[in-house]
């Protein structure tokens, strides 16, 4: 049992008193591990939001250097972060936010060779990353390694979340089969997204991660969460497990991970029907 | 024929239709970026043209969605 001195039940005091979360729940979000891939839109507003919320270990994973056209939406770097690693950025806020953190920086890209070492070590995976290779690699290394995960989207005014919880729900493979074809893939820079809408889907997956390891309240397991922030469209797609699922179905294909060709992130159009 | 898309109830004349027809009426411009889903069963994407639809079928169109990083 963690005891906890006057500062941390202060710090902590609106968690403690939250019937489904109390002292018992805030000791184990201060024994947590939580990773984040991807330290960009998504990623940025979870590792905050965990920092606060008193996640003992926080992982980052990005290979990515801060630019100015990060700032619109990307909120744990700073104008004065152009130029710094990611990570780092993300290490530097999570600290200002709480000291009492251990923070680990990956500064590489999570790769079929070293994705299964690194989350193996965590208790829960946030992935918030722009690329479907990386989306799959990472559903397919928690499914493997039994990790439960929240999958995050967004692009333009949409957002999309998923939790996974290895053994007992869809995966993301069970609905999205494999990467689509790169060329049907615009790139972010072309396709854009309104800045808010990362802290929408961020705030969302972080609620997870602290759901998760507190017990508090539902998941969003068998169920993708997507919403439409031109009109504030809040929509629940009730998922299943699919039996086919080359990864977690019932004659799974896929025994190794795999380093799919990198395209770009997003859709072309959701036009009349929204995503 | 009364087949509900993303939750919405949607009539169609056509007697025959499939899960391509039904992306073609929706405008569903890159149907590589969608996932469909008929019943709580994601279907095959080579199956899309040869899965007809039957009166009260449910179908969801889930979009494929990146962002976050970059």
């Amino acid at each position: 049992m963690i005891e906890f001195n006057e500062e941390q039940l202060q710090r902590y005091s609106r968690h403690i008193l939250l019937a489904d979360v109390g002292v018992e729940g805030q000791e184990k979000l201060c024994r947590a591990k939580v990773l984040i891939v991807g330290a960009g839109g998504l990623g940025a507003p979870v590792a905050l939001y965990l920092a606060a919320a008193g996640v003992g270990t926080i992982g980052i994973a990005d290979a990515d250097s801060v630019e100015i056209s990060n700032l619109q939406r990307q909120i744990s770097h700073f104008h004065h972060n152009i130029g710094d690693a990611k990570v780092d950025s993300a290490r530097e806020k999570i600290l200002a936010i709480n000291p009492e953190i251990k923070v680990n920086t990956y500064y590489e890209y999570l790769r079929a060779d070293n994705i299964r070492e690194i989350i193996r070590d965590y208790d829960f995976v946030v992935e918030g990353t722009d690329n479907f290779p990386t989306k799959f690699l990472v559903n397919d290394a928690c499914i493997m390694e039994g990790i439960p995960f929240s999958h995050g989207g967004i692009l333009r005014f949409d957002g999309q979340a998923m939790t996974v919880v290895p053994g007992k729900s869809a995966c993301y493979r069970c609905v999205f089969r494999e990467p689509p074809p790169p060329d049907a893939v615009p790139s972010c820079s072309q396709a854009g997204v309104l800045g808010a809408i990362a802290g929408m889907l961020g705030t969302i997956q972080a609620a997870e991660a602290l759901k998760f390891i507190t017990g508090a309240g539902e998941l969003l397991t068998d169920t993708l969460l997507s919403f439409d922030a031109r009109n504030m469209d809040f929509r629940k797609t009730r998922l299943h497990c699919q039996e086919n699922c080359p990864i977690c179905g019932k004659n799974p294909g896929i025994h190794e991970l795999i380093d799919y060709e990198h395209g770009g992130c997003g859709i072309k159009s959701s036009k009349s029907v929204a995503a | 024929m009364h087949i509900t898309v993303n939750g919405e109830s949607k009539e169609f004349n056509q007697a025959e239709f499939s899960i391509a027809d039904l992306l073609e009426e929706a405008e569903v411009d890159s149907p590589e970026m969608v996932s469909v889903q008929v019943n709580g069963s994601v279907i095959d994407r080579s199956h899309y043209a040869d899965t007809t639809l039957k009166d009260d079928d449910e179908v969801d169109f889930l979009y494929f969605m990146g962002g976050g990083r970059r």
